[in-house]
């Protein structure tokens, strides 16, 4: 008989220590030895991860009150700005907001040796750092100034908000162009001298998850070497794109919006990062675990590297001039041998997100759920599916009218 | 031509004179200051690169000698802070001797062997945690 299994049914054999969890890689084997049938009658849970840049990341900070009071206008924590239009002492810090004197691409390509992810690094590290904030002043926040140092035990509420991370699938980078390019994939050597790419592959979440069936809002991951939820569809969640048979998208396509605190999290698993020529960002670790509810799961889960294909993509023209040319396929086994075959050129293969990261990751979360410790949450409303009908707009630009009509 | 990074220690005396001066102009040396700590009536030390014909430069090595300077050859250094690294691999793919390198594509863990490295630097550059650093060293 087919297995089914409730959500509840699976929390129940992690409280009684009883519940099979395997990570994605590790699910890979059990079916090639027992076929799909029996491994989903003996796996409860399969754990994912990946560690990569995920640029739309950022903490929400609830400073504190000063005395005498003050609604901060302007704030900067280690000379980097946080937006603070907000309540009184409320400011959220982006991953790749970079020093107000920083010398970017002027001397270019600009090193980006700091940034707002580095900042998030040196909080959840408990370093100190230094804030500074201008305001107006107003009679019940007359403050106008403040310049002190914190650490990240001395404010209130500070939590991951992160609009888009673990993209599912991605492009494969290269440049056809005649120079060296600086890009948010990577330094790209001219006439394919390489392909960068960015994804764990078969054991990224959302790739084992191709429908969205269990991972949803409300759903409990490891965020950042803590705890934290899936708060909504990331922004460009873009589900009805093409697919393979296995389901599992072609290109980019789903995306999530998590949430946690930072409090618990680690400098190991929110890394800072810089790009030459391109910026700063941040490197998040994320582990989806996913319930084995049926067949149909586990055969989700135990996609491999080879059967997951994403679009090689030209950054000189075809990216940044929105000029797409077709330059075909690549799988990730592929990619993750270290080379690839792209317009008839073996091309060395270039990664930015850490496989052996996300590998710690899932292990890390199947270790959790062994111990107890981490329960499985049936999501509060699933994510938009492949039946979705979104759209994805470009910017329409208009004449702006200087009266504004 | 030659092209030698030397490190030159100065006595407080010396870091007095202008000795830099001499070298440029009695020797025809092309200099580039790499690193410079001196301050009046200190000791001090000077890392710098020369470009020169062959004779010029022996002879200017000499003069600096015959005052005193302390003359050491210099050395660069690739660092991979393993702590740092993120292992991601970028820079397995642009090192050109693959010093650093994924020997094992199964687990995807980069490792770092000195007596591969011509210190290019390219790691440098692609590295998104600056794991790899540069470092100067008297030999």
């Amino acid at each position: 008989m087919a297995v089914k299994r409730t959500y509840e049914e699976i929390n129940e054999k992690i409280r009684a220590g009883r519940a099979v969890v395997v990570t994605a890689e590790e699910v890979i084997d059990i079916v090639a030895e027992k076929g799909v049938a029996r491994a989903a009658r003996e796996v409860d849970v399969v754990t994912t991860g990946t560690f990569g840049p995920m640029c739309s990341s950022g903490a929400m900070l609830n400073l504190g009150h000063t005395c005498p009071r003050m609604k901060m206008s302007r704030v900067w924590l280690n000379g980097v700005e946080a937006y603070a239009g907000l309540a009184a002492v409320d400011a959220y810090l982006g991953a790749t907001q970079l020093p107000e004197n920083d010398p970017e691409n002027k001397v270019y390509p600009g090193k980006f040796l700091y940034g707002g992810g580095h900042v998030i690094q040196d909080l959840v590290a408990r370093r100190p750092v230094r804030l500074e904030a201008t305001a107006y002043g107003t009679d019940c926040y007359p403050r106008k100034k403040l310049d002190t140092v914190i650490t990240l035990d001395d404010i209130n509420e500070a939590y991951l908000f992160n609009p888009r991370n673990a993209y599912q699938n991605y492009n494969c980078a290269v440049n056809l162009g005649d120079r060296t390019i600086y890009t948010y994939m990577g330094i790209l050597r001219p006439r394919l001298g390489n392909a960068g790419y960015s994804t764990s592959g078969q054991l990224s979440p959302l790739l084992n998850d191709p429908y969205y069936r269990t991972t949803g809002i409300g759903t409990r991951i490891f965020l950042g070497g803590g705890v934290g939820y899936v708060a909504w569809y990331g922004t460009q969640h873009h589900p009805n794109v093409a697919r393979g048979p296995n389901g599992v998208p072609t290109g980019g396509a789903g995306t999530l919006a998590v949430i946690g605190d930072l409090h618990q999290m680690s400098p190991e698993w929110l890394v800072g990062a810089s790009f030459v020529g391109y910026g700063a960002s941040l490197y998040v670790g994320i582990g989806i675990p996913i319930p084995i509810l049926d067949e149909e799961m586990l055969r989700f889960t135990a996609v491999k590297d080879e059967d997951i294909l994403c679009p090689v993509v030209d950054y000189s023209e075809g990216y940044p001039y929105c000029k797409p040319r077709d330059l075909g396929f690549v799988n990730y086994r592929d990619l993750r041998r270290g080379k690839v075959i792209i317009e008839g050129k073996e091309v060395p293969t270039t990664p930015m997100s850490s496989y052996p990261r996300a590998r710690k990751i899932a292990a890390i979360l199947k270790e959790w759920i062994q111990r107890g410790s981490f329960e499985l949450t049936c999501p509060v409303q699933p994510l938009p599916s492949a039946d979705a009908d979104i759209v994805v707009h470009t910017l329409v630009e208009r004449e702006a009218r200087p009266d504004g009509e | 031509m030659v092209r030698h990074r030397i490190v030159c220690f100065f006595t407080a005396a010396q870091s007095e004179q202008p000795i830099i001066y001499r070298l440029v102009k009695d020797y025809d040396l092309v200099l580039n200051i790499l690193k410079a700590d001196i301050n009046p009536q200190k000791e001090g030390f000077l890392v710098v690169e020369l470009t020169g014909l062959k004779k010029n430069y022996t002879q200017g090595i000499r003069y600096l000698r015959d005052l005193g300077v302390r003359v050491e050859p210099l050395s660069q250094t690739v660092v991979w802070q393993e702590e740092v690294c993120i292992q991601c691999g970028a820079c397995a793919s642009f090192c050109p001797t693959g010093a650093l390198a994924i020997k094992d594509r199964r687990d995807m863990l980069v490792s770092f062997d000195n007596s591969k490295c011509v210190i290019c630097g390219m790691c440098l550059d692609c590295c998104p945690t600056r794991a790899v650093k540069l470092h100067f060293e008297v030999a």
